[in-house]
């Protein structure tokens, strides 16, 4: 069972995490994270190698920097990982970066299954999956809070609609991942130091993609920015009700009462 | 020839009913059809999905395009794939419009790559460009409160997806005529690659998030779960439905059906009550459109103090069981029973001329 899992390195603030234990924001110090949906994919691409062997890598598009994200991957404890990153490749909508990804799944040709996170919590836009299947001509299922393999097809657990379903895919296939399938292990610091110091991410650039530069990147999106602009969200001046918490209580059911929300 | 395809809606359905994301797409897509003088289609895809088309021709649509085959029962990304880019290419569609579901989430994305063009996700506004003709389709971009405008200039269709509860439903007319053109399948069983084994369907909630009168929504400033189920609670007084930001849903204390927002829910009820919500866009794309905003946070300086009616600074978890008291107590003077008993006391009080 050999498994290409895709990953994305977010901007930090995308990623809010929240300790339970104090009730606060846990900010990385690190401009750029692992996406966190993908670390589901990850362990569930671990779990399936535990049983059925194989070896899985980890793909990732991105700025230099991208780098520190498979370093994480590696130190989950995915066996290669491959970096595609070129200056043509900046500026790619959800097609062109499935593209360039669909090209490098096939240049690494060996693997039964490929799985995503469900979304980025930048992008959010959960169409990278979809169209990565499509290019490589694969059967896929998104959303899946369940993943077995059965001979020769797998099978997927699938929240979808206010229901789960069972479905049978065909291998290879393309999976996203709920963050609800499983738990994500933490590396322990020996892995860090291993994957940081002994491992390697393979760099691929624009020639390792054997396509000319104009089906990457801005150039090869259908999609375009026209303009980015600032919205403010105002709605006229907001009443602050003032006082001790039952004063205030009794004056937000009064208020609403007033005007007929009760 | 037409200088302009038409305007697609990809009509969803469940249980024989169109779904209310499509309706308010296809009125969407009527003000784009009328802006570019071309008609407006929705395409269903289904098994017994032809009685869709007349409900969807009194919600806007002047074609229906229907492929009704077994092998289309259930949902299944490829076989609908399949369908609807087939007819795409021979009908050439300008624009294509689909709900930002689930499912519409699940197969706008490789429709489109199938044909080759841009699909926006998650819009919140659409209009058509003065100058070129091209939808300039408006999002919320990653940061705060930044929007982009996208376009997709020389693809067609010029696909986008749009969150349920962002357009507003139009008029039903009962008396509007349309046509209705089948389509085929041109699918057999042995040419899919997913079965489905099983699908085990949740009871759903009698209303949904959208169309409540009143929801209370938790944000992170409730900082535990012990705070959440204050907020739940609160919910239950007011006989509002529960909402929440991402992160209340990311640790698993509710349903990803209750997220509002970006990527959830677009909300506009009566009144809205924020409990630790800070007020980020990714949240108020989905709910600023509330009739009555109440914002509780600890944070003076919190976003959503810039758009609520009224504001409350203050600790989730001091404030909403304040508020709970307070409606408890009110409950007791208006309860029928308390009001019988306090009465009969005092004739009996009275009776015996205290």
């Amino acid at each position: 069972m050999d498994i290409v899992v895709c990953i994305k390195q977010v901007p930090e603030t995308g990623e809010i995490r929240w300790d339970l234990e104090t009730g606060t924001l846990i900010r990385e110090a690190a401009p750029g994270v692992l996406n966190r949906n993908d670390k589901h994919a990850i362990e569930a691409a671990l779990q399936l190698r535990e049983v059925h062997g194989g070896s899985i890598t980890a793909l990732s598009m991105g700025p230099p920097q991208a780098d520190e994200s498979l370093r994480e991957a590696l130190s989950m404890g995915v066996d290669t990982a491959v970096l595609l990153s070129d200056k043509c490749f900046a500026g790619a909508d959800t097609l062109a970066t499935s593209y360039a990804l669909s090209l490098a799944v096939k240049r690494i040709a060996r693997f039964d299954l490929i799985l995503c996170g469900k979304e980025t919590s930048d992008g959010m836009t959960a169409q990278v999956g979809p169209q990565l299947a499509e290019l490589l001509n694969l059967p896929q299922v998104t959303y899946a809070t369940g993943i077995s393999i059965h001979d020769h097809s797998v099978r997927i657990t699938q929240r979808l609609d206010g229901g789960l379903r069972v479905l049978e895919a065909s291998l290879p296939a393309l999976i996203t991942v709920e963050r609800h399938i499983n738990q994500p292990r933490i590396p322990p610091m020996d892995s860090i130091m291993e994957a940081y110091r002994d491992k390697e991410v393979q760099a691929w650039n624009l020639e390792d993609l054997g396509q000319g530069s104009e089906h990457f990147g801005l150039k090869g999106s259908p999609t375009k920015t026209r303009r980015v602009y600032r919205k403010e969200v105002t709605r006229g001046t907001v009443t602050m009700l003032k006082g001790e918490p039952d004063e205030v209580a009794r004056a937000l059911i009064a208020t609403l009462k007033g005007k007929g929300r009760l | 020839m037409a200088r302009y395809g038409d305007i697609w809606v990809y009509a969803e359905h469940k249980d024989g009913k169109p779904a209310r994301v499509s309706l308010e797409l296809l009125g969407a897509g009527r003000t784009l059809s009328q802006r570019l003088g071309v008609s407006l289609s929705a395409i269903a895809v289904g098994d017994k999905v032809s009685e869709l088309a007349k409900e969807l021709i009194f919600w806007g649509a002047d074609t229906v395009i229907v492929a009704d085959d077994p092998i289309a029962r259930d949902y299944r990304t490829e076989v609908y794939t399949r369908i609807i880019a087939d007819q795409a290419l021979k009908r050439r569609p300008e624009i294509f419009l689909v709900g930002a579901t689930p499912i519409g989430r699940d197969l706008a994305p490789r429709i489109a790559a199938r044909l080759n063009t841009g699909c926006t996700a998650d819009c919140t506004d659409l209009h058509i460009d003065e100058e070129t003709g091209v939808l300039v389709a408006t999002k919320p971009y990653f940061g705060r409160n930044l929007m982009a405008d996208i376009i997709c200039p020389a693809q067609r269709p010029q696909m986008v997806t749009v969150r349920p509860g962002v357009m507003e439903l139009q008029d039903r007319d009962s008396g509007k005529k349309g046509e209705l053109i089948h389509a085929d399948a041109d699918l057999r069983e042995e040419d899919t690659r997913v079965t489905v084994l099983e699908t085990v369907r949740e009871i759903s909630e009698s209303e949904p998030l959208e169309a409540a009168e009143r929801v209370v929504a938790a944000g992170m400033g409730v900082g535990s779960r012990e705070g959440f189920e204050l907020v739940r609670e609160l919910a239950g007084l007011l006989g509002a439905r529960l909402g929440a930001t991402s992160l209340p849903v990311d640790e698993g204390w509710i349903s990803e059906d209750h997220k509002i927002g970006q990527t959830g829910k677009t909300i506009r009820p009566k009144l809205y009550v924020g409990c630790g919500v800070s007020g980020a866009i990714q949240h108020s794309a989905g709910m600023i459109n509330s009739g009555l905003i109440v914002a509780i946070n600890t944070d003076p300086k919190a976003e959503i103090f810039q758009f609520a009616d009224y504001g409350i600074i203050g600790d989730v978890k001091e404030i909403v069981p304040a508020i709970i008291r307070q409606l408890k107590i009110d409950t007791k003077i208006n309860d029928g029973s308390f009001m019988r008993r306090f009465t009969r006391c005092s004739m009996i009080l009275t009776a015996y001329g205290t």
